[in-house]
């Protein structure tokens, strides 16, 4: 395994003729909570997307455990271990949530782990079990996250992607989802990339952090660097610190 | 009362051809929302492939008929499904980014090609195949009017149950059905769990046109006879069950089929002959007007 898990090097892609980022570089490595910031259109889930060639970088490359991705279709980038949950969760809502679970294993692509990883999504989102042959359609937006991540999971990703997994959601179960994200990057040494609006939560999570502002990342550092540092605060945390203490809501 | 019955018969055979042909529109248009109006030319290329090859078999002294059959089956689905493949490669997938229309307008360009190419190759007579499955059963008599059941109405109906049910399985039951209907409902998500989108695609025309191609071959025993013109209205029938039975769906696609053929049937029984297409289009629009996604079709919005 090379040094660096993901490595973006100065990616530029558009959509149309509408360019969105400007040669964003950064990278993560093995084992690391990597979150990434920034307010409303700055490009988060544009690079997200990126990652996948969905739309595809027109400059720079992605490079991916040192291989280049850049121009791999997209599921072939998803059968290297980069699983995403993504922006609006996407739960096939026609079939059931186990279905939805299968088909999170194709990535894993063994039917020996299969049972295994299913008794592991189970245990940690219980509910999940009790609803297994429910149309996913018909599960709460919570439970809808839940089944998103648990279908990533089944993947058995090396590299996962959460894109906004608080979005919508009510404190408690935001509480319970990043308790998840961080037991299983201390357990199992889960490497994770995270969108994330409500920055006081992401950079509490991560280790390290990145701002994105129209395209560009203006700061990067340590999760608590960024956490400390005044223009941070004063673009994404004004009163979220304190709100969050009381009751974890959103900036 | 016998006289029902018998057009009862009738109907539910031709029904069941409709139906496999349906199935191939109706599971395109789920996975990329367009109809497939080479389709119907596709029914009739399978039907052309299954005279050649039983002609050919026959020729080759294969002449125990089960036999012949079923390899003929075989063949047929088989070729058949490669031109469904290359249908879908050449004319469909360069325009999968283009605006919505135009795949539209090249179906019906291949819609148009394969009929010529078909019409030049074989000749625009008709063909005609002797009768092979042939004999059936009386099963009651009444007013001097006997209803028969024939060997060859018996043959359409159970090798269209077998394979509704085997497709039923391998769409409900089978990673590649799991695939299949993620692709219908959200491509870009399942191309990011992993499914190569492309090739389910192509697996769907595939699928699609083997069906046709069975259709085609029972068609052929049925009626004995085919021209290189008989895709367009059996296509146009076949797409009119799909839209009846709600675009899309699987079983609507086969109950629209049924549907479509006994009122067919009916109308030819019990009332001319000239209009039977008139009726089953006007019982169409009816229906779209109370159920304006087909009978079995599911509504366009769904929770968020």
């Amino acid at each position: 395994m090379s040094e660096k898990l993901l490595e973006i090097k100065k990616v530029t892609c558009c959509y149309g003729v509408l360019p969105i980022l400007h040669g964003v570089s950064l990278d993560i490595r093995p084992g690391e909570i990597v979150a990434l910031i920034g307010g409303n259109g700055a490009g988060k889930t544009t690079l997200m997307m990126t990652i996948f060639g969905r739309p595809r970088a027109k400059e720079g490359h992605i490079l991916f455990d040192g291989e280049d991705v850049t121009q791999l279709p997209t599921h072939k980038i998803a059968r290297l271990g980069i699983v995403q949950a993504p922006e609006g969760r996407r739960i096939f809502s026609r079939m059931t949530v186990l279905e939805n679970l299968q088909m999170g294993a194709i990535i894993s692509d063994d039917p020996a782990y299969f049972a295994k990883d299913l008794e592991h999504v189970y245990t940690l989102f219980p509910l999940l079990k009790a609803r297994r042959y429910q149309r996913g359609g018909t599960l709460s937006g919570g439970e809808q996250q839940m089944l998103a991540i648990a279908r990533a999971l089944m993947g058995r990703p090396k590299l996962l992607l959460l894109d906004e997994p608080s979005l919508g959601l009510a404190p408690l179960i935001v509480k319970q989802i990043f308790a998840a994200i961080r037991a299983l990057n201390a357990d199992y040494g889960l490497t994770v990339f995270l969108v994330e609006q409500s920055a006081y939560h992401a950079l509490r999570l991560a280790h390290r952090g990145y701002v994105m502002v129209n395209g560009r990342i203006t700061m990067s550092g340590s999760g608590a660097e960024l956490l400390g540092s005044p223009e941070v605060q004063a673009a994404y945390l004004e009163g979220g610190a304190q709100s969050a203490g009381q009751q974890g809501a959103r900036p | 009362m016998a006289y029902f019955v018998q057009q009862l018969i009738n109907g539910i055979a031709l029904g069941s051809i409709y139906g496999l042909i349906a199935i191939g529109y109706t599971m395109v248009y789920g996975i990329i929302g367009m109809i497939n109006f080479a389709h119907g030319d596709i029914f009739m290329v399978g039907a052309f492939i299954a005279l050649i090859v039983f002609l050919a078999l026959m020729s080759l002294g294969v002449t125990m008929i089960p036999l012949a059959l079923l390899l003929v089956l075989l063949i047929a689905m088989l070729l058949t499904a490669v031109w469904g493949w290359t249908v879908e490669r050449i004319a469909y997938r360069p325009l999968r980014e283009s605006f919505r229309l135009a795949p539209l307008i090249t179906a019906i360009g291949m819609s148009i090609v394969l009929q010529n190419f078909i019409q030049v190759a074989q000749g625009a007579r008709v063909k005609p195949l002797q009768p092979v499955v042939t004999g059936g059963y009386v099963l009651f008599e009444q007013d001097g009017f006997s209803v028969n059941l024939s060997n060859i109405q018996i043959l359409i109906v159970v090798t269209t149950l077998i394979l509704m049910s085997v497709f039923w399985l391998i769409i409900t039951r089978t990673a590649l059905g799991r695939a299949q209907r993620a692709c219908e409902q959200d491509r870009l998500m399942a191309a990011l769990s992993g499914v190569n989108v492309d090739r389910t695609i192509s697996l769907t025309f595939v699928l699609g046109a083997s069906l046709a191609a069975v259709a085609g071959l029972l068609y052929l025993l049925y009626y004995g006879v085919i021209d290189f013109y008989i895709g367009f209205v059996a296509g146009i029938k076949a797409f009119t069950a799909a839209v009846f039975g709600g675009i899309g769906s699987l079983p609507g696609a086969m109950l629209g089929g049924l549907v479509i053929g006994l009122i067919e049937t009916f109308w030819s029984a019990y009332f001319t002959i000239e209009y039977k297409d008139v009726a089953a289009f006007s019982i169409l629009a009816i229906v779209l007007i109370f159920f304006p996604t087909g009978l079995l079709g599911r509504p366009e919005v769904e929770k968020v």
